[in-house]
């Protein structure tokens, strides 16, 4: 196939796509399956027949606005309009009155532009209004023309320049400028070179990649070939958590697609370079998601981290120059490919370029999923696009990047998203997980359920992480029966900074962030637990023995 | 497990496909999963011996991964998220009700091999916490009491 081809079909399928008056967007995600989206799929096809509007209306299945918390969510285009927790029934009133009268249905409409007011979505452009299982869709909203940009017309270098000039860094938590990696694989002599797309979602509360493959996976893929001209790989692999198995599916069936277009395979568009992509699945392992994690479990073995250097750059995938990046920072080349990286880099704030998609869950009006630009602060997060907290109770803290996040109170809120604002506080960017905790929630129990799934995640090898977490958490818990001692409050500080300082890979070095950040914040709560044998949310103390049978 | 096993042909197949790799462990262990439901331990020898592992590392590799079950589920599995968003949402509380319900404990099965309780890791639909998975079916802004009639529905019929 000829980049011409691409072209022409991007040309009939845009289009096909205008000859239709309107477009109704079923979100068929994670999120809106379980309640029943594909009954809605049907209902929606059945009663555009009904009125006979099958020639002006497309009905489609696409992947998540990022709206959760009100599904099955209904996009109509042109102009936009999200339907809440639509039914079968309320289709059918949808139709009669939104496309063959033209009034949108009002009574259904989901009210709330804040919520998208304050969101910049690039990763996210198409999430929601494309046929993520039709690479035609994908085309047609412009996709794989970055490709053919940097087959045609640049040479590898060049790329890798653009992605440099675009200030991009790595989406996987810690936020190193992606262009310099390119660079660091690309001199490499050393040959095969492998490249590796991180889509090991462990942190609990997370699911931006998991939307972004749902919704979009040609985004992914077409950024991971791209990676790949730059640095001179010919072999790839997408490492997929298989707790995700709508994402398995989305992705292996857009990897067959773009395998038949021949955007992948040999000799790619004509232009003499080769590259395949590979599906590996995870197995339910936090660690994997480490980058010298992914590598062992990629290559069959128990997903333990091991010291660097070497750099996986210089020696990854059976000893061979490895280029790791998350899913999102991929998703975010054509975008440099296309508009250039001077464009890319005036988005956001001037050491943190571009948009972050961030989970946003916990005790918030609006869960969901929002991308915005760098440099927002919490508050706007919480308060703004989240609509604060719900039930009449009190904003009390958030958690910031995930389990081995931290617990920011009130007082941090007008702390600017960038990575060294978060790291500054004693949170992290990670994976882009927002939790906002309300006053009921007690935060020593708080900092208690993130140790503990650490310490089930930890991976043993280095004893400052298997050992000491543990130590953590049996402290904590003896706070929290009423045993603890004032000395405990010193001896976790301690404790955590040595496990900081001394683990040997990402999850030990930040997983006691949530008890030193409580320790930090919530300090008073620790005292009340300590000195007055009193759980300030009334939490603790009535906790049954894990362990305990109960007949 | 006899050799007439067709699921073992279908293991036997895949590891000839991918030429009795050793590196193809984890993709191996994953389709013996599918086939099985969980492993013993005839099956991780079978494997180890296929592919030319100790058995030491074979078992390694299946007890690292959390997916992977090492002992029989039971015939209905009901599995909780214990995900950030379904902790703070309360999922505590139907777990508890779970066990109480049905004497179970969790990450075990009811004596007569019925119903099992897992705890999973964050199935990534936090925007609908708690959220419950009954036999595949998940269960979004899951109560106790939906996630309990739901499980004597299914175990009842």
């Amino acid at each position: 196939m000829k980049p011409e081809n691409i072209l022409r079909i991007a040309r009939e399928e845009s289009e096909k796509r205008r000859a239709y008056k309107y477009r109704i967007n079923i979100c068929c995600s994670s999120g809106c399956l379980p309640f029943g989206a594909l009954n809605l799929l049907k209902a929606f096809e059945n009663a555009v027949k009904e009125f006979g509007v099958e020639g002006e209306c497309k009905v489609a299945r696409t992947g998540c606005p990022g709206t959760c918390s009100i599904g099955p969510v209904v996009l109509v285009e042109p102009g936009g309009y999200i339907y809440q927790n639509v039914t079968p029934e309320k289709a059918k009133e949808i139709v009669k009155s939104h496309i063959v009268a033209g009034i949108p249905a009002k009574e259904y409409l989901y009210a709330n532009e804040a919520f998208f007011k304050k969101q910049f979505r690039l990763v996210l452009r198409n999430a929601g209004k494309i046929d993520p299982m039709r690479i035609e869709d994908y085309i047609a909203a412009g996709g794989y023309q970055a490709l053919i940009k940097c087959l045609t017309k640049m040479t590898p270098k060049e790329v890798i320049d653009e992605v440099i000039v675009s200030g991009l860094r790595g989406r996987g938590g810690a936020g190193f400028p992606t262009g310099q990696k390119w660079s660091f694989v690309a001199r490499e002599k050393n040959t095969p070179k492998y490249v590796v797309a991180n889509l090991d979602e462990g942190d609990p509360g997370v699911f931006a990649n998991r939307t972004l493959a749902e919704a979009d996976p040609h985004s992914i893929i077409e950024g991971m070939i791209i990676s790949a001209y730059a640095v001179g790989a010919e072999q790839g692999y997408v490492y997929v958590r298989a707790e995700y198995p709508l994402a398995v599916n989305t992705l292996r069936e857009a990897l067959k697609q773009a395998k038949a277009m021949n955007l992948i395979g040999g000799n790619i568009l004509e232009s003499g370079f080769n590259f395949n992509i590979e599906l590996r699945l995870g197995a339910g392992a936090f660690i994997a998601g480490e980058e010298t994690g992914i590598l062992a479990s990629i290559e069959g073995r128990r997903a333990t981290p091991r010291p660097r250097p070497p750099y996986p750059a210089v020696s990854g995938l059976w000893g061979k120059p490895t280029l790791i990046n998350n899913v999102e920072t991929l998703a975010n080349v054509p975008q440099i490919i296309l508009n250039g990286g001077d464009w890319f880099a005036k988005i956001g704030t001037p050491k943190c370029t571009g948009t972050k998609c961030f989970s946003l869950t916990g005790k918030v009006r609006n869960p969901g999923l929002i991308e915005v630009p760098m440099g927002i602060t919490l508050r706007e997060v919480i308060f703004e696009i989240g609509g604060g907290v719900p039930g009449g109770r009190k904003f009390k803290a958030v958690l910031v990047g995930g389990p081995s996040g931290g617990c920011l109170p009130e007082s941090m809120l007008d702390l600017p998203i960038d990575y060294e604002s978060l790291t500054k506080a004693g949170a992290i960017m990670g994976s882009g997980g927002i939790v906002v905790i309300d006053d009921t929630a007690c935060m020593v129990d708080t900092a208690w359920f993130f140790t503990d799934f650490c310490v089930d995640e930890s991976c043993g090898k280095c004893v400052p992480c298997r050992v000491g977490l543990l130590k953590i958490r049996n402290i904590l818990e003896r706070i929290m029966r009423g045993e603890g001692k004032m000395d405990d409050i010193s001896l976790l500080e301690e404790l955590g900074v040595y496990v900081r300082d001394a683990s040997l890979c990402g999850l030990g070095q930040t997983a006691p962030n949530p008890t030193l950040t409580t320790l930090r914040y919530f300090r008073d709560e620790y005292v009340a637990h300590i000195a007055e044998k009193r759980c300030p949310a009334g939490k603790c103390f009535k906790k049954e023995a894990p362990l305990e049978v109960r007949v | 497990m006899s050799k007439e096993d067709r699921r073992l042909l279908i293991l036997e197949r895949e590891m000839k496909a991918r030429m009795y790799q050793k590196s193809a462990l984890l993709e191996i262990l994953h389709l013996a999963h599918e086939l099985y439901g969980y492993f013993d331990k005839e099956l991780l020898n079978y494997i180890s011996e296929r592919l030319n592992l100790p058995p030491s590392h074979v078992y390694g590799v299946a007890s690292f991964y959390h997916l992977f079950k090492l002992k029989k589920p039971g015939e209905h599995v009901v599995s909780a998220c214990m995900g950030t968003a379904c902790y703070v949402s309360g999922v505590e509380e139907i777990i508890s009700a779970i066990e109480r319900e049905f004497n179970i404990k969790r990450g075990g099965s009811t004596p007569d091999g019925k119903l099992s309780l897992f705890i999973t890791r964050c199935i990534g639909a936090c925007a609908m916490a708690p959220n419950v998975t009954v036999d595949n079916e998940v269960i979004g802004k899951a109560t106790k009491e939906i996630v309990l009639k739901r499980i004597k529905d299914i175990i009842g019929g």
